[in-house]
Order: structure tokens, then C-alpha cells, then sequence
């Protein structure tokens, strides 16, 4: 598996039968790959479809957040950009699923801005982090090594304190009061390499194998 | 029928450093005939208030290409580098705005509110010039209202009385643009007889015109 693959099918199994789950650009889009049997979990994309489906080459009149053609399955809604975002701020989005250029160990997260090198805009970002139930962060663990999981961000936030898990291809972490445990990590690695690559403090009392990894 | 209008009738309409607002989101839905005539109208100094900036070539970065904007209001801009290295060389001033706060904005200022209250921004750079108010001990930030002169409908199938209803992921931002702008110009995808009031996303008062290509009258 690719570590984008381990990070994707391992995200999915935080779905939940019944949810309604916004899936951000690159990686996250990938976990729609990775749904487990049995569950059925609806997906929303933020420029208006309730029951996205998958993606249709050549596919012009119905696309979704990234542009690219896509479906709507059977039960689905187009909604216009209003009602969007009501679902994704007022609470109606189980699970988002979103990359990151930092996240630290407060739970906020840095994905929109590199002050004079990149401005490519927050997009529905924000709106997803500060309003969906779970905000789940799949990134490679570093950025060529260098870590991306920080005691503090040092970009400018998407928002503060609001992320719950962060999955990488090394390992699964979640966001407490008391910081930030580290939960699980890929059998290609070991509790010392996590912390090697990972500048946040992590709180290691109860490290398992990563689920859904051979 | 509602209010037919040509391409000489549209241009009228357009003035040097106006706001327009032009639905689509990532082009989806975006009324590219009616941004042929903004070009071909050559009008400076637009605000373009838009979901992102689309691309060099297509939706609303053809008209930053031509540069007749001033300044571009939208959630996202990375699909159109040009924009970026505009805003670096500070040629054209950018806002960015949260999707989710512009839209409310939009639908603010159509629904006639002065702003909203959102907690998406918090603790950002989002934030900074802005009131926070605290409602039941929750924190939220005051964002304005957003109207424009004109507004670009694209994505609709339009009725006889000037109804609208929008094909598939084109409605997007159009319906909330068409409450929120003084003179509103759809560029229909179709026309046919009636839509089933139960259909209607858009109601025909909301419109003004709607164009219907060059050769019509």
C-alpha cells in the first residue's frame, strides 16, 4: 500500500453507518475508496450535492468540490451554496476528512496560506473545521522531514482547536483536553520513529498496531 | 415573457468600476456568454465578487486576464495563478472570504439583514478589523452583508415568465446572486414554456432579464 492508501483506508474505518461525511481535496477523497462493507455513509460535497457518488470522466454538469465530473447516487440532492454550508456549520456533517499544511497538538489546523508563497484561499475549509461534528486530518506524517505535527502551528489558522484525530502512514493520533495521545502506529514503524518525526509532545500510555493494516 | 435583452441592450448596463457578482463554482454554472460581452464591453475597474477565481481561461479569470478587475472577492483563488501573481505585484486586490461566510453574506443582503454572525474565522486572520459578539456565552464573528450592482446568473433553465430553476451542481452560488444585486441577467441553458411552481428555485421577480443570444429581440 502507498501511504496515501494506509492513510485513506484507515480514516475509513472512523465511518460510521448512517453519516453524512465531507471529504476535502487529494488525500481525503481517497477514503471513499476504502468504505467498509456493510455501512452506508453518505457524502457531501461543499459546492452542492447530498449524495455524492463517484467521478465520471467527461462529466460536465455535475462536479464536485474539486471541479472534477463526478455523480449523485439514488436519494441524492443538488442544494445551492446557502444550504451548503447550513449542513457543514450548523452541525448536520458527522465526519470531515480534510489535509494539512501544519495541525498541532491544541487541535488547530493550518491549510490555506503560505504568506508570500502560496495563497490559494480557504475555500470551504474553515466552515468545514469550525462546523462538522469530527474533523479528521489525513497527512503524511512529515513534509520531507520535516514535521508537520507541531507543538504550535506557526502558519496562519484554518481554526483553532477543533481537530479530533490526525492519521498518517506512521501513525493515528487524537486530540484530548490533556494534548495529544498517540493511539496507533503502522507495523513498518516504531513508537521511537513516531516520535522522532512528530515535533508535538505525545502522551504514550496505550500504543497499538495500526487497524486495518496487514 | 420576461425582459429579453440583447447583447448591445446588456452592455448598456455595464459602467466602469461596478460590482458584479457571476455564479458558477469552479466555472460549473458560470454564464460564460454574458463574460464574452463584459470582455468585448472592455469595462474597467470591476469588483467581481465570485465563489473562486476560475481559470485564465475560463469563467471569471478571463475578465482578471483582460484586466478589468480592480478588485476579486472569493473563497478561493488557486485554480487562476494569474490572480496570485497579481496580488504580489498588488495590481489587483484580493479578499478572500470563507465559502460558507460569503455565501451567507450574499443571502444576507438579498434577504435584506446588514450581516450575519458566524463562528467560522474565529481565531484567524479572518477575523482581524472584525466585532466579535458573543451570543449565550458562544463567540461569533459580525460579517457584512454583500450586495453588487449586477448580478451573472448562469446554470438555469429559465420558463416563459422568467422563473428559474438550475441544472444539476450549476446552482451553486446563482440563486443566492439573484436576491442580492441590483439588475440581475441570467444567460439561460434553456428556455421552456413553464416550470412547475413547485420547481421554481428562483422566482421570475427576482430576474430582470434574461439574455437569449445575439440574434433575439
Amino acid at each position: 500500500m502507498t501511504d496515501k492508501e494506509i492513510i485513506a483506508s484507515r480514516i475509513a474505518l472512523e465511518l460510521n453507518d448512517g453519516d453524512l461525511v465531507n471529504l476535502g481535496i487529494g488525500i481525503p477523497t481517497l477514503v471513499a475508496n476504502y468504505v467498509p462493507a456493510g455501512k452506508t455513509v453518505t457524502f457531501q460535497a461543499e459546492n452542492g450535492i447530498i449524495g455524492l457518488g463517484g467521478l465520471v470522466e467527461g462529466e460536465t454538469e455535475i462536479v464536485n468540490a474539486g471541479g472534477m465530473g463526478a455523480s449523485i447516487l439514488e436519494g441524492g440532492s443538488f442544494i445551492d451554496s446557502a444550504t451548503s454550508f447550513s449542513f457543514i456549520r450548523g452541525g448536520h456533517i458527522d465526519i470531515t476528512v480534510l489535509g494539512a499544511l501544519e495541525v498541532d497538538q491544541e487541535g488547530s489546523l493550518a491549510s490555506w496560506i503560505i504568506p508570500g508563497k502560496k495563497v490559494p484561499g480557504m475555500g470551504g475549509a474553515m466552515d468545514l473545521v469550525t462546523g462538522a461534528k469530527i474533523v479528521i486530518i489525513a497527512t503524511r506524517h512529515t513534509n520531507r522531514g520535516v514535521p508537520k505535527i507541531l507543538k504550535k502551528c506557526s502558519l496562519p489558522l484554518t481554526a483553532a482547536h477543533q481537530v479530533n484525530l490526525i492519521v498518517t502512514e506512521m501513525a493515528v493520533m487524537e486530540v484530548k483536553s490533556d494534548g495529544l495521545h498517540l493511539l496507533e502506529v503502522h507495523p513498518d514503524y516504531s513508537v521511537d520513529d513516531v516520535v522522532k518525526y512528530t515535533d508535538a509532545d505525545l502522551i504514550i500510555n496505550d500504543v497499538h498496531p495500526m487497524k486495518g493494516v496487514n | 415573457m420576461k425582459s429579453i435583452i440583447n447583447g448591445e441592450k446588456f452592455k448598456t448596463l455595464l459602467k466602469d468600476g461596478m460590482s458584479i457578482m457571476v455564479g458558477g463554482f469552479l466555472t460549473n454554472g458560470t454564464p460564460e456568454s454574458l463574460i464574452d460581452l463584459v470582455i468585448e464591453s472592455n469595462v474597467k475597474d470591476l469588483t467581481i465578487i465570485c465563489n473562486d477565481g476560475g481559470f485564465p481561461d475560463k469563467g471569471v479569470g478571463r475578465l482578471v486576464v483582460n484586466n478589468q478587475v480592480k478588485k476579486i472577492i472569493a473563497s478561493h483563488i488557486g485554480t487562476n495563478p494569474i490572480i496570485g501573481s497579481l496580488m504580489s505585484e498588488e495590481k489587483l486586490e484580493v479578499e478572500l472570504v470563507p465559502q460558507g461566510t460569503l455565501a451567507e453574506r450574499i443571502r444576507a443582503f438579498g434577504a435584506g439583514l446588514g450581516g450575519i454572525l458566524t463562528p467560522t474565522g474565529l481565531d484567524t486572520l479572518v477575523e482581524e478589523g472584525k466585532q466579535i459578539i458573543t451570543i449565550h456565552n458562544k463567540k461569533y464573528l459580525l460579517e457584512e452583508a454583500l450586495g453588487a450592482d449586477l448580478a451573472l446568473v448562469g446554470g438555469a433553465i429559465a420558463d416563459n415568465y422568467g422563473n428559474l430553476k438550475y441544472n444539476k451542481t450549476m446552482r451553486n452560488f446563482n440563486p443566492l446572486i439573484a436576491t442580492a444585486c441590483k439588475v440581475v441577467v441570467c444567460e439561460p441553458l434553456k428556455i421552456i414554456a413553464e416550470i412547475n411552481p413547485e420547481n421554481v428555485i428562483t422566482p421570475h421577480p427576482f430576474v430582470d432579464y434574461i439574455w437569449v443570444g445575439e440574434y433575439n429581440d
